[in-house]
């Protein structure tokens, strides 16, 4: 991923993504990262709605995605960004404590890179992002155009 | 990664196989390895149509492609894999040697998990697989079933 690249964390619990940005940034990753702390948060920021921080043109993303989100789920912001044509670019790598196999297959399905499950433990937990923090390193992220281009998404 | 998960490497360079595999162990990933020499070898496991090694239908399965294959390249193969309602749900990570930003964007369109770069420098090729390696070993890293007999 380019140093250039925006890295998304949409989680709702403050202490989980204060732990992940603290373990990317221990593995090297360098970086932005921006906060959602709902789905509707994380959808408004791509889709360009809203008052909030919206999505740059020809920016390269890719998001992190917590399963149980208020307001909007996480397997709802999986399928409207991977019905939308432009922003299904996006890698969605969902890290959520949801292990449940019907889960899995339907965001397997519905398009996430990888699925992962948070580990309990602290230092396991710290250790697994470092490891996601790895694999940020030597992947390809697509940058994503202006605006999005789903048929209904624009006013 | 489900330790019974199968990384199946679709590449021709038989070199660049032994490398991923050797730097994949090296990083803890026990998993079991199938190598396939080409883009029709790959599709006719999946697609089980081949007699002698067939896709498990109790197994879990994660797909190292590379693009440049003979016979069926590697975007032939992501499109057939991700038009097909349970294919789809197999990881795909592109291996490639082919950096252009127009070709990282056609394969994340086509629906690739990832795409990654070989580089060109031996250790780091290595450095690189191992820390994808380190990446899939994880025990959180979920990989679905996938059941059933390809639809296409």
């Amino acid at each position: 991923m380019n140093k250039e690249g925006v890295i998304l964390i949409a989680e709702d619990d403050e202490g989980h993504f204060e732990l992940i940005k603290r373990s990317l940034q221990r593995a090297g990753v360098c970086n932005e990262i921006l906060r959602f702390a709902d789905g509707q948060e994380t959808l408004d920021f791509l889709f360009v709605k809203g008052d909030g921080p919206t999505r740059e043109h020809d920016k390269e993303y890719l998001l992190l995605l917590d399963i149980r989100m208020p307001k909007i789920d996480g397997m709802e912001v999986l399928e409207k960004v991977k019905n939308d044509s432009e922003l299904k670019k996006i890698p969605v790598v969902m890290l959520t404590t949801t292990d449940d196999p019907r889960t899995i297959d339907r965001c397997h399905k519905l398009g996430c890179s990888v699925y992962i499950v948070k580990p309990v433990e602290y230092q396991d937990f710290a250790e697994a992002v470092r490891k996601i923090g790895l694999l940020l390193s030597v992947v390809e992220v697509p940058s994503i155009d202006g605006m999005p281009k789903a048929k209904g998404v624009l006013q | 990664m489900n330790k019974d998960a199968v990384i199946l490497i679709a590449e021709d360079d038989p070199g660049h196989v032994e490398l991923v595999k050797r730097n994949l162990w090296r990083s803890c990933v026990d998993n079991n390895i199938l190598p396939f020499k080409d883009g029709q070898a790959i599709l006719d496991f999946l697609f089980k149509r081949d007699d002698k090694t067939k896709r498990d239908e109790k197994a879990f399965y994660l797909l190292l492609l590379d693009i440049r294959m003979p016979k069926v390249d590697g975007l032939e193969v992501l499109r057939q894999i991700k038009e097909d309602e349970e294919l789809r749900k197999i990881p795909v990570i592109i291996l490639t040697t082919t950096d252009e930003a127009s070709e990282v964007n056609r394969f994340y369109e086509m629906g690739c998990n990832f795409y990654m770069v070989k580089p060109a420098d031996y250790t780091k090729f290595m450095e690189a697989v191992e820390n994808l390696g380190t990446f899939l070993s994880l025990e959180g890293v979920r990989v679905p079933l996938v059941d059933g007999v390809g639809a296409c």
